[in-house]
This record gives C-alpha cells, sequence and structure tokens, in this order.
C-alpha cells in the first residue's frame, strides 16, 4: 500500500510489512493499523475503516483530496484522522483506498485516494458513525513498530 | 462477577465501592447476566462514579459494551449538586428509535401483494451507504429542521397534525440550539435527511401474531393478524458528527473542569457550564433531526401504502432510546427535576403520566422494542411496579423504576466479524424468503452482520424487563418484509 513516510525514524524499522486488521467488539468493530511509524499505522488504520465498510482492493483511487488534523496527543489525532475520513466518505459520497500520510509534531498532512461510491459495485455494508476512543491506543513495541487502534461506532 | 448481589430473579446489585457514589442496579435474568459482556458491569460501576449521580447507575436487560456508558444504561443527573451531561451517554447516534404505524390491513391482504411491496418499499426508502434523501436543505430550512423537529416535517408537508401526539415531546424538543451545531454536522445532514441509513436500521412490515394484554392492546389499536410499520433509525450523519465533536470537547475539557475520568469516553461536562449548556442545545436540535427524519420516512411509507392499497398509515407511537432529557422524578419520597440518560434504553411512562397524549394516559406509554429481521419486536407498555411492603407497614405502593425506562431491543450476542464469519447475506435472505420474511438490502454483507443468529433472544430480554417490573409486554409482532440498508 501508498504510505511513504518521511517521519518514520529509519534505524528501528522493523522488516517486517506493515497491514491492518480488525478486532472484536461485540456491537461494533474495531480498526487497527500497524507501521514502522505513526504515519504508516495511520494509514493502515484507515485501510482498516476502508474494509468496515467494504473490499478496499474493490476502491479505485480516482479522486484525490487533501486530509489536515492537528492536535499533539497521538491518541486523539488518531480518532481526529478517522472522523475526519469518516466526515469526507459522508458528504463526498466517498470511499478511500490509498493515504499518504505525514505527521510532523502533531501535524498530520495526507493526500487520499478513492471514488464515489458505487453500491452496486462497491456492496458497502454498513456506514461507520464515528471513531470512538473506546480501546483507542497509539504503541510503540520494543521492535518499533507503531500500532494504531480504535473501535469505531457502525 | 465480582460484587454483583442478587436482589430477586430479575434484579442485581453492585454496593457502591471506591469512587462510586451510588450502587448498580442491572434488571436481568440469570441467563442474560451470564451472557452479558463483563464490560457492562464495569461500564455501570464507571458512570456511577460520576458527579452529581442520583439513585442508582442502572443496566437494562439487553445492556451490553458501549463507549463510556453501557448501551442499555441509564443515568440521572442534578444540576444544582454538580450533575454532569455527557455525550457518551447519550451515543453517537443521537434519538435513535422506533415508530409504529398502522396499516389497517389484515395479513392476507399484504401476502397477496408481498413481493410488489417488498419492491415499491425499497424503491421508495432511500437506504443504505451513499443513498441520498428525497430533499436537500439549505441552511436556513436546515435550521428550522433543528428547532422543529417533526412538527417542522408537518409544516413542510410530511404527515398531519395528528402525527405529533404520538411523538414523544410532541414531535418537538424544546431548547435546541442549532448554533451549537457544527458546520460540518450541518453539511453533513445535508443530503440525509429522509433516509434510513445501515447497520441495524430497518423499516419493517410486521404482523401482529400475539397479544398479551387485551385492554392495552385495545388502547393501543393492537389485533391479532393486524400488520403494520415499523421504522428503526436516528438522526444521520448530523446526530453522528454532534456526537464526535462533543466528545472530543468534553473529553479535552474534563480536567478544566476538575473530572477525574476513569475513561476516556465518559466524557462529560457540568450541566451548569458553558459546555454542558452547549451540548444540551446541540443534542436536543440531533433530536428534532431524528423525529423529523422519521417524520419524512413515515411519508415515502405512506406514500407507497397509498398507491398499492389505497390505504393509510396512523401512527402508533414514536420513542427515541438515545437520549438526554430533563424530567421530573420522586427520588426518596421528593420530586426532583433531573437529566435522565438513556444510552440504548426506552422512555417507559406508566399509567396517569401528564407528558402521555391523553388518550394514552390510563393505559401507559407504547414502548416500541425492536427485533431481528427473523425472530420478533414486542410492543410493551409502561409500567408502575408494584413495590410490596412488610406485614405491618402499611400497603403496597407503586413507582417506576429506573426513572421510567426499559430496555430497547436484542442487543448483539456476536460481533459483525464473527456474524460474517459464521453466514452469507445471500443464504440468510434465501432462509429469510423461505419463512415468508422477504429482506431487502442493497449489501449482501451487511444482511450476515445483521443475521438474527447475530442478536441475543428478544424474547428472553422483554420477559425480563416485564418480570422486572419495567414494562409488561402487549404484542408480539413478526416481520413479513424487512427494508435494510
Amino acid at each position: 500500500m501508498n504510505v511513504p513516510d518521511p517521519t518514520a525514524p529509519g534505524d528501528d524499522r522493523s522488516p517486517s510489512a506493515p497491514g491492518w486488521r480488525h478486532f472484536e467488539h461485540r456491537a461494533d468493530i474495531g480498526v487497527e493499523g500497524v507501521g514502522r511509524s505513526p504515519a504508516e499505522a495511520f494509514a493502515q488504520a484507515a485501510l482498516a475503516l476502508t474494509a468496515v465498510i467494504c473490499d478496499p482492493a474493490a476502491v479505485q483511487p480516482l479522486v484525490e483530496l487533501d486530509v489536515e488534523c492537528d492536535e499533539l496527543d497521538l491518541e486523539l489525532l488518531l480518532t481526529d484522522w478517522l472522523n475526519a475520513l469518516i466526515y469526507l466518505m459522508a458528504t463526498e459520497r466517498m470511499l478511500f483506498s490509498q493515504f499518504d500520510v505525514r505527521i510532523d509534531d502533531g501535524r498530520l498532512r495526507a493526500r487520499v485516494r478513492g471514488e464515489p461510491v458505487d453500491p452496486r459495485r462497491h456492496r458497502p455494508a454498513v456506514e461507520v458513525k464515528g471513531a470512538t476512543y473506546t480501546e483507542l491506543s497509539v504503541t510503540r513495541d520494543a521492535g518499533g513498530h507503531w500500532t494504531a487502534r480504535c473501535v469505531v461506532d457502525v | 462477577m465480582t460484587g454483583l448481589t442478587k436482589v430477586s430473579n430479575n434484579e442485581w446489585r453492585i454496593a457502591p465501592h471506591g469512587a462510586m457514589r451510588v450502587p448498580v442496579i442491572v434488571y436481568a435474568s440469570e441467563a442474560l447476566i451470564r451472557d452479558m459482556d463483563n464490560k457492562v458491569l464495569e461500564q455501570a460501576a464507571n458512570v456511577a462514579t460520576l458527579p452529581g449521580i442520583v439513585g442508582a447507575s442502572y443496566a437494562m436487560p439487553d445492556a451490553h459494551w458501549g463507549y463510556g456508558f453501557p448501551i442499555g444504561g441509564v443515568a440521572a443527573f442534578d444540576a444544582d449538586e454538580g450533575g454532569v451531561v455527557s455525550g457518551g451517554g447519550v451515543g453517537f447516534d443521537i434519538s435513535c428509535g422506533v415508530r409504529a404505524l398502522h396499516t389497517g390491513l389484515d395479513r392476507a391482504a399484504v401476502a397477496a401483494v408481498q413481493q410488489e411491496l417488498a419492491d415499491a418499499l425499497y424503491y421508495g426508502i432511500p437506504a443504505g451507504v451513499g443513498s441520498t434523501g428525497p430533499i436537500q436543505l439549505e441552511r436556513r430550512a436546515l435550521d428550522a429542521m433543528l428547532t422543529g423537529g417533526a412538527a417542522w416535517a408537518v409544516r413542510e408537508g410530511y404527515g398531519r397534525p395528528g402525527d405529533l401526539d404520538r411523538i414523544e415531546e410532541r414531535g418537538c424538543m424544546a431548547g435546541a440550539d442549532p448554533q451549537q451545531v457544527s458546520e460540518h454536522a450541518k453539511k453533513r445532514q445535508q443530503q440525509e435527511m429522509g433516509t434510513l441509513g445501515s447497520g441495524n436500521h430497518y423499516l419493517e412490515v410486521q404482523v401482529v401474531t400475539e397479544i398479551y394484554d387485551p385492554a392495552a392492546a385495545n388502547a393501543f389499536g393492537l389485533g391479532r393478524g393486524d400488520v403494520m410499520v415499523s421504522i428503526h433509525c436516528g438522526s444521520r450523519g448530523l446526530g453522528h458528527q454532534i456526537g464526535t465533536d462533543y466528545l472530543k470537547r468534553m473529553a479535552v475539557a474534563a480536567s478544566k473542569h476538575s473530572i477525574a475520568l476513569r475513561d476516556r469516553e465518559l466524557a462529560c461536562a457540568p450541566i451548569n457550564s458553558a459546555l454542558g449548556q452547549a451540548y444540551l442545545g446541540a443534542m436536543r436540535a440531533g433530536i428534532n433531526c431524528a423525529l423529523a427524519n422519521r417524520q419524512i420516512l413515515t411519508h415515502l411509507a405512506r406514500r407507497v401504502f397509498a398507491e398499492l392499497f389505497g390505504t393509510d398509515l396512523t401512527l402508533l407511537y414514536d420513542v427515541s432510546h438515545n437520549t438526554c432529557k430533563l424530567e421530573e422524578h420522586v427520588v426518596d419520597g421528593r420530586a426532583r427535576r433531573l437529566y435522565v440518560h438513556r444510552k440504548g434504553a426506552t422512555r417507559a411512562f406508566g399509567p396517569g403520566h401528564p407528558d402521555l397524549p391523553s388518550d394514552l394516559r390510563a393505559t401507559g406509554q407504547p414502548v416500541l422494542i425492536g427485533g431481528t429481521m427473523g425472530t420478533a419486536s414486542y410492543i410493551l407498555v409502561g409500567n408502575l411496579a408494584m413495590c410490596g411492603h412488610g406485614p405491618g407497614e402499611g400497603p403496597a405502593e407503586t413507582r417506576e423504576l429506573a426513572f421510567a425506562s426499559a430496555c430497547h431491543g436484542a442487543g448483539r450476542a456476536l460481533s459483525r466479524r464473527a456474524a460474517t464469519k459464521r453466514w452469507h447475506g445471500r443464504a440468510v435472505q434465501d432462509e429469510l424468503a423461505s419463512l415468508g420474511i422477504l429482506v431487502r438490502s442493497p449489501s449482501a454483507r451487511g444482511l450476515a452482520e445483521e443475521a438474527p443468529g447475530a442478536y441475543k433472544d428478544v424474547t428472553e430480554v422483554v420477559v425480563a424487563a416485564e418480570q422486572a417490573g419495567l414494562a409488561r409486554r402487549v404484542a408480539r409482532l413478526e416481520p413479513l418484509i424487512c427494508i435494510k440498508g
């Protein structure tokens, strides 16, 4: 996935690939992104967000939009980021599949790519109402991997 | 569960300890308690620590893990005692709720054209991700809608004045302040008026299959074999954005208000603070948005029934289950004005309550409980529980429980992920069709996530609510057609 990150600390990057997954919540669903930097983890978490709605592979990167969030608390920055995407999905009637994210001292700048929702092709399962503070964390493990996660309300 | 003691077969209690200011009271059967998320009790105990909480932190029989507050949580706060209002105590889908409408038709009349009706409703009701509503509101009209609720919708031609008598707050939540609603929230709503949404939201055609309380059923106009329409949805993008906006504002401001949060999701603000008042103004605007939205969807459903049958739909009642409302309740013999949060819980006023419409006052409030697309929904009636006094202590008296609240639905038993692993959407649809239930939805995965087996047994939930004294069963309804987002 397209997530170059100029802020990533190159020395302690782990060789394993970034990725995303969903985790269990009885009523809703959790999104989790892993990467070699907060920015990469955030980009992966955004992919997990799209995957709540539909298969990200079905979303073509045809239209480009910019996203900006300013928040010094990295955890709140994660929910701000996901909520900015939820807002764009709702108001622009779009889905996104590519996320170029930079985070620098509480400033998140991203270029996101996607296309308008096509219910016949994307078969969206559910819309996301908001990113919550439940199970919210942004952590770095001993191997230098960043994990960004929270439950989203659907 | 640690600290949980049994009060009766359907009431459980955690005594206050640590920072808890009041006990936790859970209304549920032993089986429901066993299946309940551990997080429910933890969250209910966290709510019990919040400033100004009165009485107890309550959990309904369908309670499950929520955001700060459990879903199925009820808590009341006194503004004069430092009480708080919490965005998490209301939820992201402000004033999500259910309304039930009489069709005047019986099962046979619908069975004759079931396919056509299902297709016409699916065509006529905007549902699912990316759908847009029948009207787009420019800014001034949007603000009028946020102030006027369903009363605004009726003025705009969506329904009749008589509908308003059968909606909580007579269809218009007082104290709404559109200025406290962000531009983002307003923009998110512009294309979403009159849309059903997705997830567990639905429009169903249902048939009454059982009457439990003939007198109340008669007052509600319900008879066995009657066909009803039920609409479950909320305040759409506007409510979701208000929830998002204020969750952060309250979390960031908590320390300024000297509120120690056990969980960031418990974010709240003193009712008597600028932020608390701003949230109340915005949240009430969200309630009006939900009431207007269900009113417009009713109008769309009426068009379909008028065209196909030449009949009208009359409103039985409209309830909201994600709200915070200022209400008067008697606590320890004293009437108090309290801010009652109901997150995934239905207000359930008993007989005689002055806020009920005059023709329902003697009976009590209809309490509409949504089930799954394959099982059943229930109509209950608000109740006053008998509180038996011991020998020599005078006559037993009646009183409302949990600030006159009841359950709101079945509650999930399996996560969405677990559900999609177990079921396939089209197979769910085919199986329901073989049972005579026609489901229409743009999303197969959405259907799998909402498979009937992913939910708890709604019957067990309403029986527990009845046995606990929260509300009484009046009628059982089974689905014939389900439109899902």
